[in-house]
């Protein structure tokens, strides 16, 4: 029996259960957050209304604001767009909205779920702007998985797409940006970040807003909205998305995080909503040192060390000396800046992945 | 286990960069002998070196946190297994050495005989007793055997919050204690050696006895050779009676058999488990429980606690001090070690340890969020030699809300049952507001729902076409008896976040123990009287009792 549901939920049962949030109609699915039976309507209401609070009590927006909403073309992003735009017009939130998209270059993966980003502009009438790694950096996915190989890079795409984001954001004059993140996201990231004893990184990322002075802020409207119910409403509400993983993800350091999320899952309904109350809920002793926050002395981006990540990762790709960005190797950022050569140690080290 | 095989691909783990350890090497530290195992990535060590090695981490543990005073009475909760079985090996080590460098405490041993919710018969209870006894009574200090169902006979001003006692235990005083119990020492050598006094005479009666005073002075134990090791306290000679019956013991069955899901079980197993060592160092006058938790066993507590929604107290949960019940001071020195130390320390020393089942052996994977939890930390550690220590340092930077329970400048909040401070206020943006909105707008509407109180206005209730909501409809109002629903509200109003859901998966709260339904009707009367004169308080006061209700 799962924790946390208090009305009569039979698994699988053939008799019809009655909803029991407007008891008239039949129930037609079970939801995954809290065990209850609803029908299509009251689900939809009540996970509509679900986000609403999320945005109201968070005061996530101003009126008249131009919001940019992150597009992937996936099932997050489709659903927070439908979503926004409901909710724009039933309670008067007098926003701008527009879509934004990322291309990464990845073959046979990005490009398809672009088709449906252009799709979705038609469907929801909202403006379109893609920003594509080729034309920022001059690098795709692809031409990178080919130099560093199949376990780090995760980290060059989130990076160069964080950036990728704000410059489209710049570029489209939005005040914030929205991504599809949800809870099952920020779950996992909060014990990825355990794991990886970043602390840092751990006091941020339960917040809802993120962002610092002269960025343009981002937050997660679909915060609290478990990943399976976002399934269960775009299936019920026939929202047209792409459904693949992307390709070069299965090794990632993530992939455990999330394994493990998902047993959690299955032996308690409400973990996901617990590991985020632990992680809001997480307090760290004052002695300890927290990255300062500065500017990217080359390209003026937010950055914590001299070099922002991006200019490093980029500097590496550049180099061929891929490896540069990852791991520990901040000391070797002042001897970039300052154009000297490495040693021969140095750039074996870095040296691109042969297969 | 050892790093016998080279690892040519090209990932940069740390094993493509270590020194292939074979056991031909030298220990790293003598340089002299050759190493008979390899911990960590590659530290190979000789025995002696390794012995050294260990026993110096237990005695730098305790001595860089100074929080263990000399002559204090400490007690040593023992499950038998491998990390406590280590633990009284270093404490017996510790005591055992010469004058200067020896360890300065008292120490008593308890057990605690989980036997009836394992699903054990008392033969083989007995049996298992039996055994422990006689490593027990080896090691020559007082020792106590509780049985869960004793939970039943614990009084009922258990979980009172308690003041610490004003002397304890800050930097400062701490060289002062060390000095003058040096002094006092130099002076008893002088005398005739006399009875001690300190260790409290054995007294099973149910009242708890105000022992704040006398924990606060400095005791000094006799502890000169081993010929003063006559404190064989037992509550049950192996020979006699069990002091519990048979329907206690099938109460504690009940109880736990009500409850639906193994998580909620080894969670309350837990919170028992830790009241019986309460009720046992207060009795019999301990100010510290050490307990034998390794840095494996603590990063998976960590990893479940945060699975758990106890992100707020872990700190407490797994730091080297506890202090939430503010008279005892709970500390956990095996901290630093791993399992692979441990195991070896046992293997090359003899250690003598026994296994006891616990609730989860040979449960399956995901019977349990420990179960998951220790399997995936292993797991990882395998693939990520690091994983442990990661999660262990993380740990180490992180600090309670409110740690200071003596500032009386503000009533803190306690659970009722874990006695940690209380994380669920409602703040607009969270996830536990969140939760309460899920579940209100997945029922009706309905006056006697349980969370609806918690959440004030339903003023989200959408006129977008839905059909109005406002009557209660009988079927789901039956099952809800009012003056039952009103009792679990209120229990669970006074639990944390991660209490409340292993209160949840309990059928009947009737089943619990006297003691935590009575705190809850006393703590729901206070609020009451409190709710009453709100407006005549002027300062907001330090909710510690001193005296019994």
């Amino acid at each position: 029996m799962l924790g946390g549901g208090r009305g009569s939920s039979q698994i699988g049962s053939i008799m019809p259960v009655p909803c029991s949030s407007c008891d008239k109609k039949p129930a037609v699915l079970r939801r995954p957050k809290t065990g209850h039976s609803l029908c299509k309507e009251c689900f939809f209401w009540a996970f509509e209304e679900e986000v609403h609070q999320t945005i109201i009590s968070a005061e996530l927006f101003q009126k008249g604001e131009t919001v940019g909403i992150g597009a992937s073309g996936g099932k997050d992003s489709t659903v927070l767009a439908h979503v926004l735009k409901v909710l724009n017009e039933r309670y008067n939130y007098g926003l701008n909205l527009m879509l934004l998209s990322v291309d990464e270059g990845i073959s046979g993966y990005r490009d398809d779920s672009l088709e449906t980003v252009k799709r979705n502009q038609q469907q929801y009438d909202l403006p379109l702007k893609i920003v594509s790694y080729e034309e920022l950096y001059g690098w795709t996915m692809d031409q990178i998985v080919k130099k560093v190989g199949l376990k780090n890079n995760c980290t060059f795409c989130g990076v160069f797409r964080r950036q990728a984001l704000d410059r489209g954001a710049m570029m489209l004059n939005v005040d914030k940006v929205c991504t599809g993140h949800n809870a099952d996201d920020v779950a996992e990231t909060v014990l990825m970040n355990f794991l990886r004893g970043d602390i840092a990184r751990l006091r941020r990322c339960t917040s809802i807003i993120t962002g610092s002075e002269g960025a343009i802020p981002r937050c997660k409207p679909l915060k609290y909205a478990y990943e399976k119910e976002i399934v269960l409403y775009a299936y019920f509400k026939k929202l047209d998305y792409f459904s693949t993983e992307c390709v070069y993800s299965p090794n990632a350091y993530r992939g455990y995080a999330r394994a493990f999320l998902k047993d959690l899952e299955s032996i308690r309904t409400s973990a996901i909503m617990d590991v985020i109350h632990s992680g809001e809920n997480l307090s760290v002793k004052e002695d300890v040192k927290m990255p300062t926050q500065g500017t990217c002395t080359r390209c003026g981006y937010i950055s914590s060390q001299q070099l922002c990540k991006a200019c490093a990762l980029l500097e590496g790709l550049n180099r061929g000396l891929p490896k540069l960005g990852i791991g520990k190797q901040y000391k070797l950022h002042n001897r970039l800046l300052k154009k000297d050569p490495l040693t021969e140690e140095q750039q074996k080290k870095l040296g691109a992945v042969t297969f | 286990m050892c790093e016998a095989e080279q690892d040519d691909t090209e990932q940069p783990l740390l094993r493509a960069e270590a020194i292939a350890a074979s056991v031909a090497q030298k220990c790293m530290k003598c340089q002299d002998n050759s190493a008979v195992l390899v911990i960590r990535v590659g530290d190979a060590f000789c025995k002696s070196c390794f012995k050294e090695y260990f026993v110096h981490k237990f005695r730098a543990m305790l001595g860089k946190t100074r929080l263990i005073f000399p002559g204090e009475q400490v007690l040593l909760a023992l499950s038998g297994g491998p990390t406590s079985s280590a633990m009284l090996c270093q404490v017996q080590e510790g005591l055992s050495r010469e004058a200067p460098k020896k360890l300065r405490f008292c120490p008593g041993i308890v057990h605690i005989d989980e036997g009836a919710v394992c699903g054990r018969s008392l033969e083989e209870r007995r049996a298992t007793l039996t055994q422990l006894e006689a490593i027990f009574q080896s090691s020559g200090f007082p020792y106590h055997i509780v049985y869960l169902e004793e939970v039943f006979k614990l009084p009922n001003s258990m979980l009172q919050s308690v003041s610490s006692s004003p002397a304890s235990h800050y930097g400062e005083n701490y060289k002062e204690a060390v000095d003058g119990f040096l002094q006092k020492q130099r002076e008893t050598l002088t005398q005739i050696e006399q009875t001690p006094t300190v260790v409290e005479q054995l007294n099973v009666t149910d009242t708890e006895e105000q022992v704040q005073t006398k924990l606060a002075q400095l005791h000094i134990c006799d502890l000169f050779g081993k010929e003063n090791t006559g404190y064989t306290f037992t509550e049950a000679s192996t020979s006699g009676k069990w002091p519990f019956n048979l329907t206690q013991t099938e109460a504690i069955k009940e109880l736990f058999s009500s409850i639906k899901t193994l998580t909620a079980k080894e969670e309350l197993l837990q919170t028992l488990r830790h009241h019986l060592l309460l009720y046992t160092a207060r009795i019999k006058g301990y100010t510290k429980i050490m307990m034998g938790d390794s840095c494996t066993r603590l990063a998976v507590k960590l990893l479940t606690n945060i699975s758990l929604g106890r992100g707020a107290s872990l700190a407490i949960d797994t730091g080297f001090s506890d202090n939430r019940y503010g008279d005892i001071m709970i500390v956990r020195p095996m901290r630093e070690y791993s399992s692979k130390e441990i195991a070896f320390y046992n293997k090359l020393f003899d250690v003598p340890n026994i296994f006891t089942p616990a609730l989860d052996t040979k449960a399956n994977d995901k019977a349990s969020i420990h179960r998951l939890t220790e399997s995936f930390v292993n797991k990882l550690q395998s693939d990520f030699p690091s994983t442990v220590s990661t999660v262990y340092r993380t740990s180490e930077k992180l600090n309670t809300v409110s740690s200071d329970f003596n500032c009386g400048a503000e009533q803190i909040d306690k659970c009722l049952l874990c006695l940690c401070a209380m994380d669920t206020k409602v703040e607009k943006a969270s996830a536990f507001h969140a939760t309460l909105i899920s579940e209100k707008l997945s029922l009706k509407q309905n006056p006697d729902q349980m969370l609806v109180k918690e959440v004030t206005e339903p003023s989200c209730c959408g006129d977008d076409g839905v059909e109005e909501k406002g009557k209660c409809c009988g079927a789901h109002s039956e099952a809800f008896c009012s003056t039952d629903s009103n009792r679990t509200t209120d229990l669970l109003s006074m639990l944390c976040y991660s209490c409340r859901l292993t209160v949840k998966d309990m059928v009947s709260l009737d089943l619990l123990p006297q003691y935590v339904l009575s705190e809850a009707e006393r703590r729901k009367r206070r609020a009451q009287v409190r709710e009453q004169i709100q407006e005549f308080l002027l300062a907001p006061e330090e909710e510690v009792d001193t005296t019994s209700s």
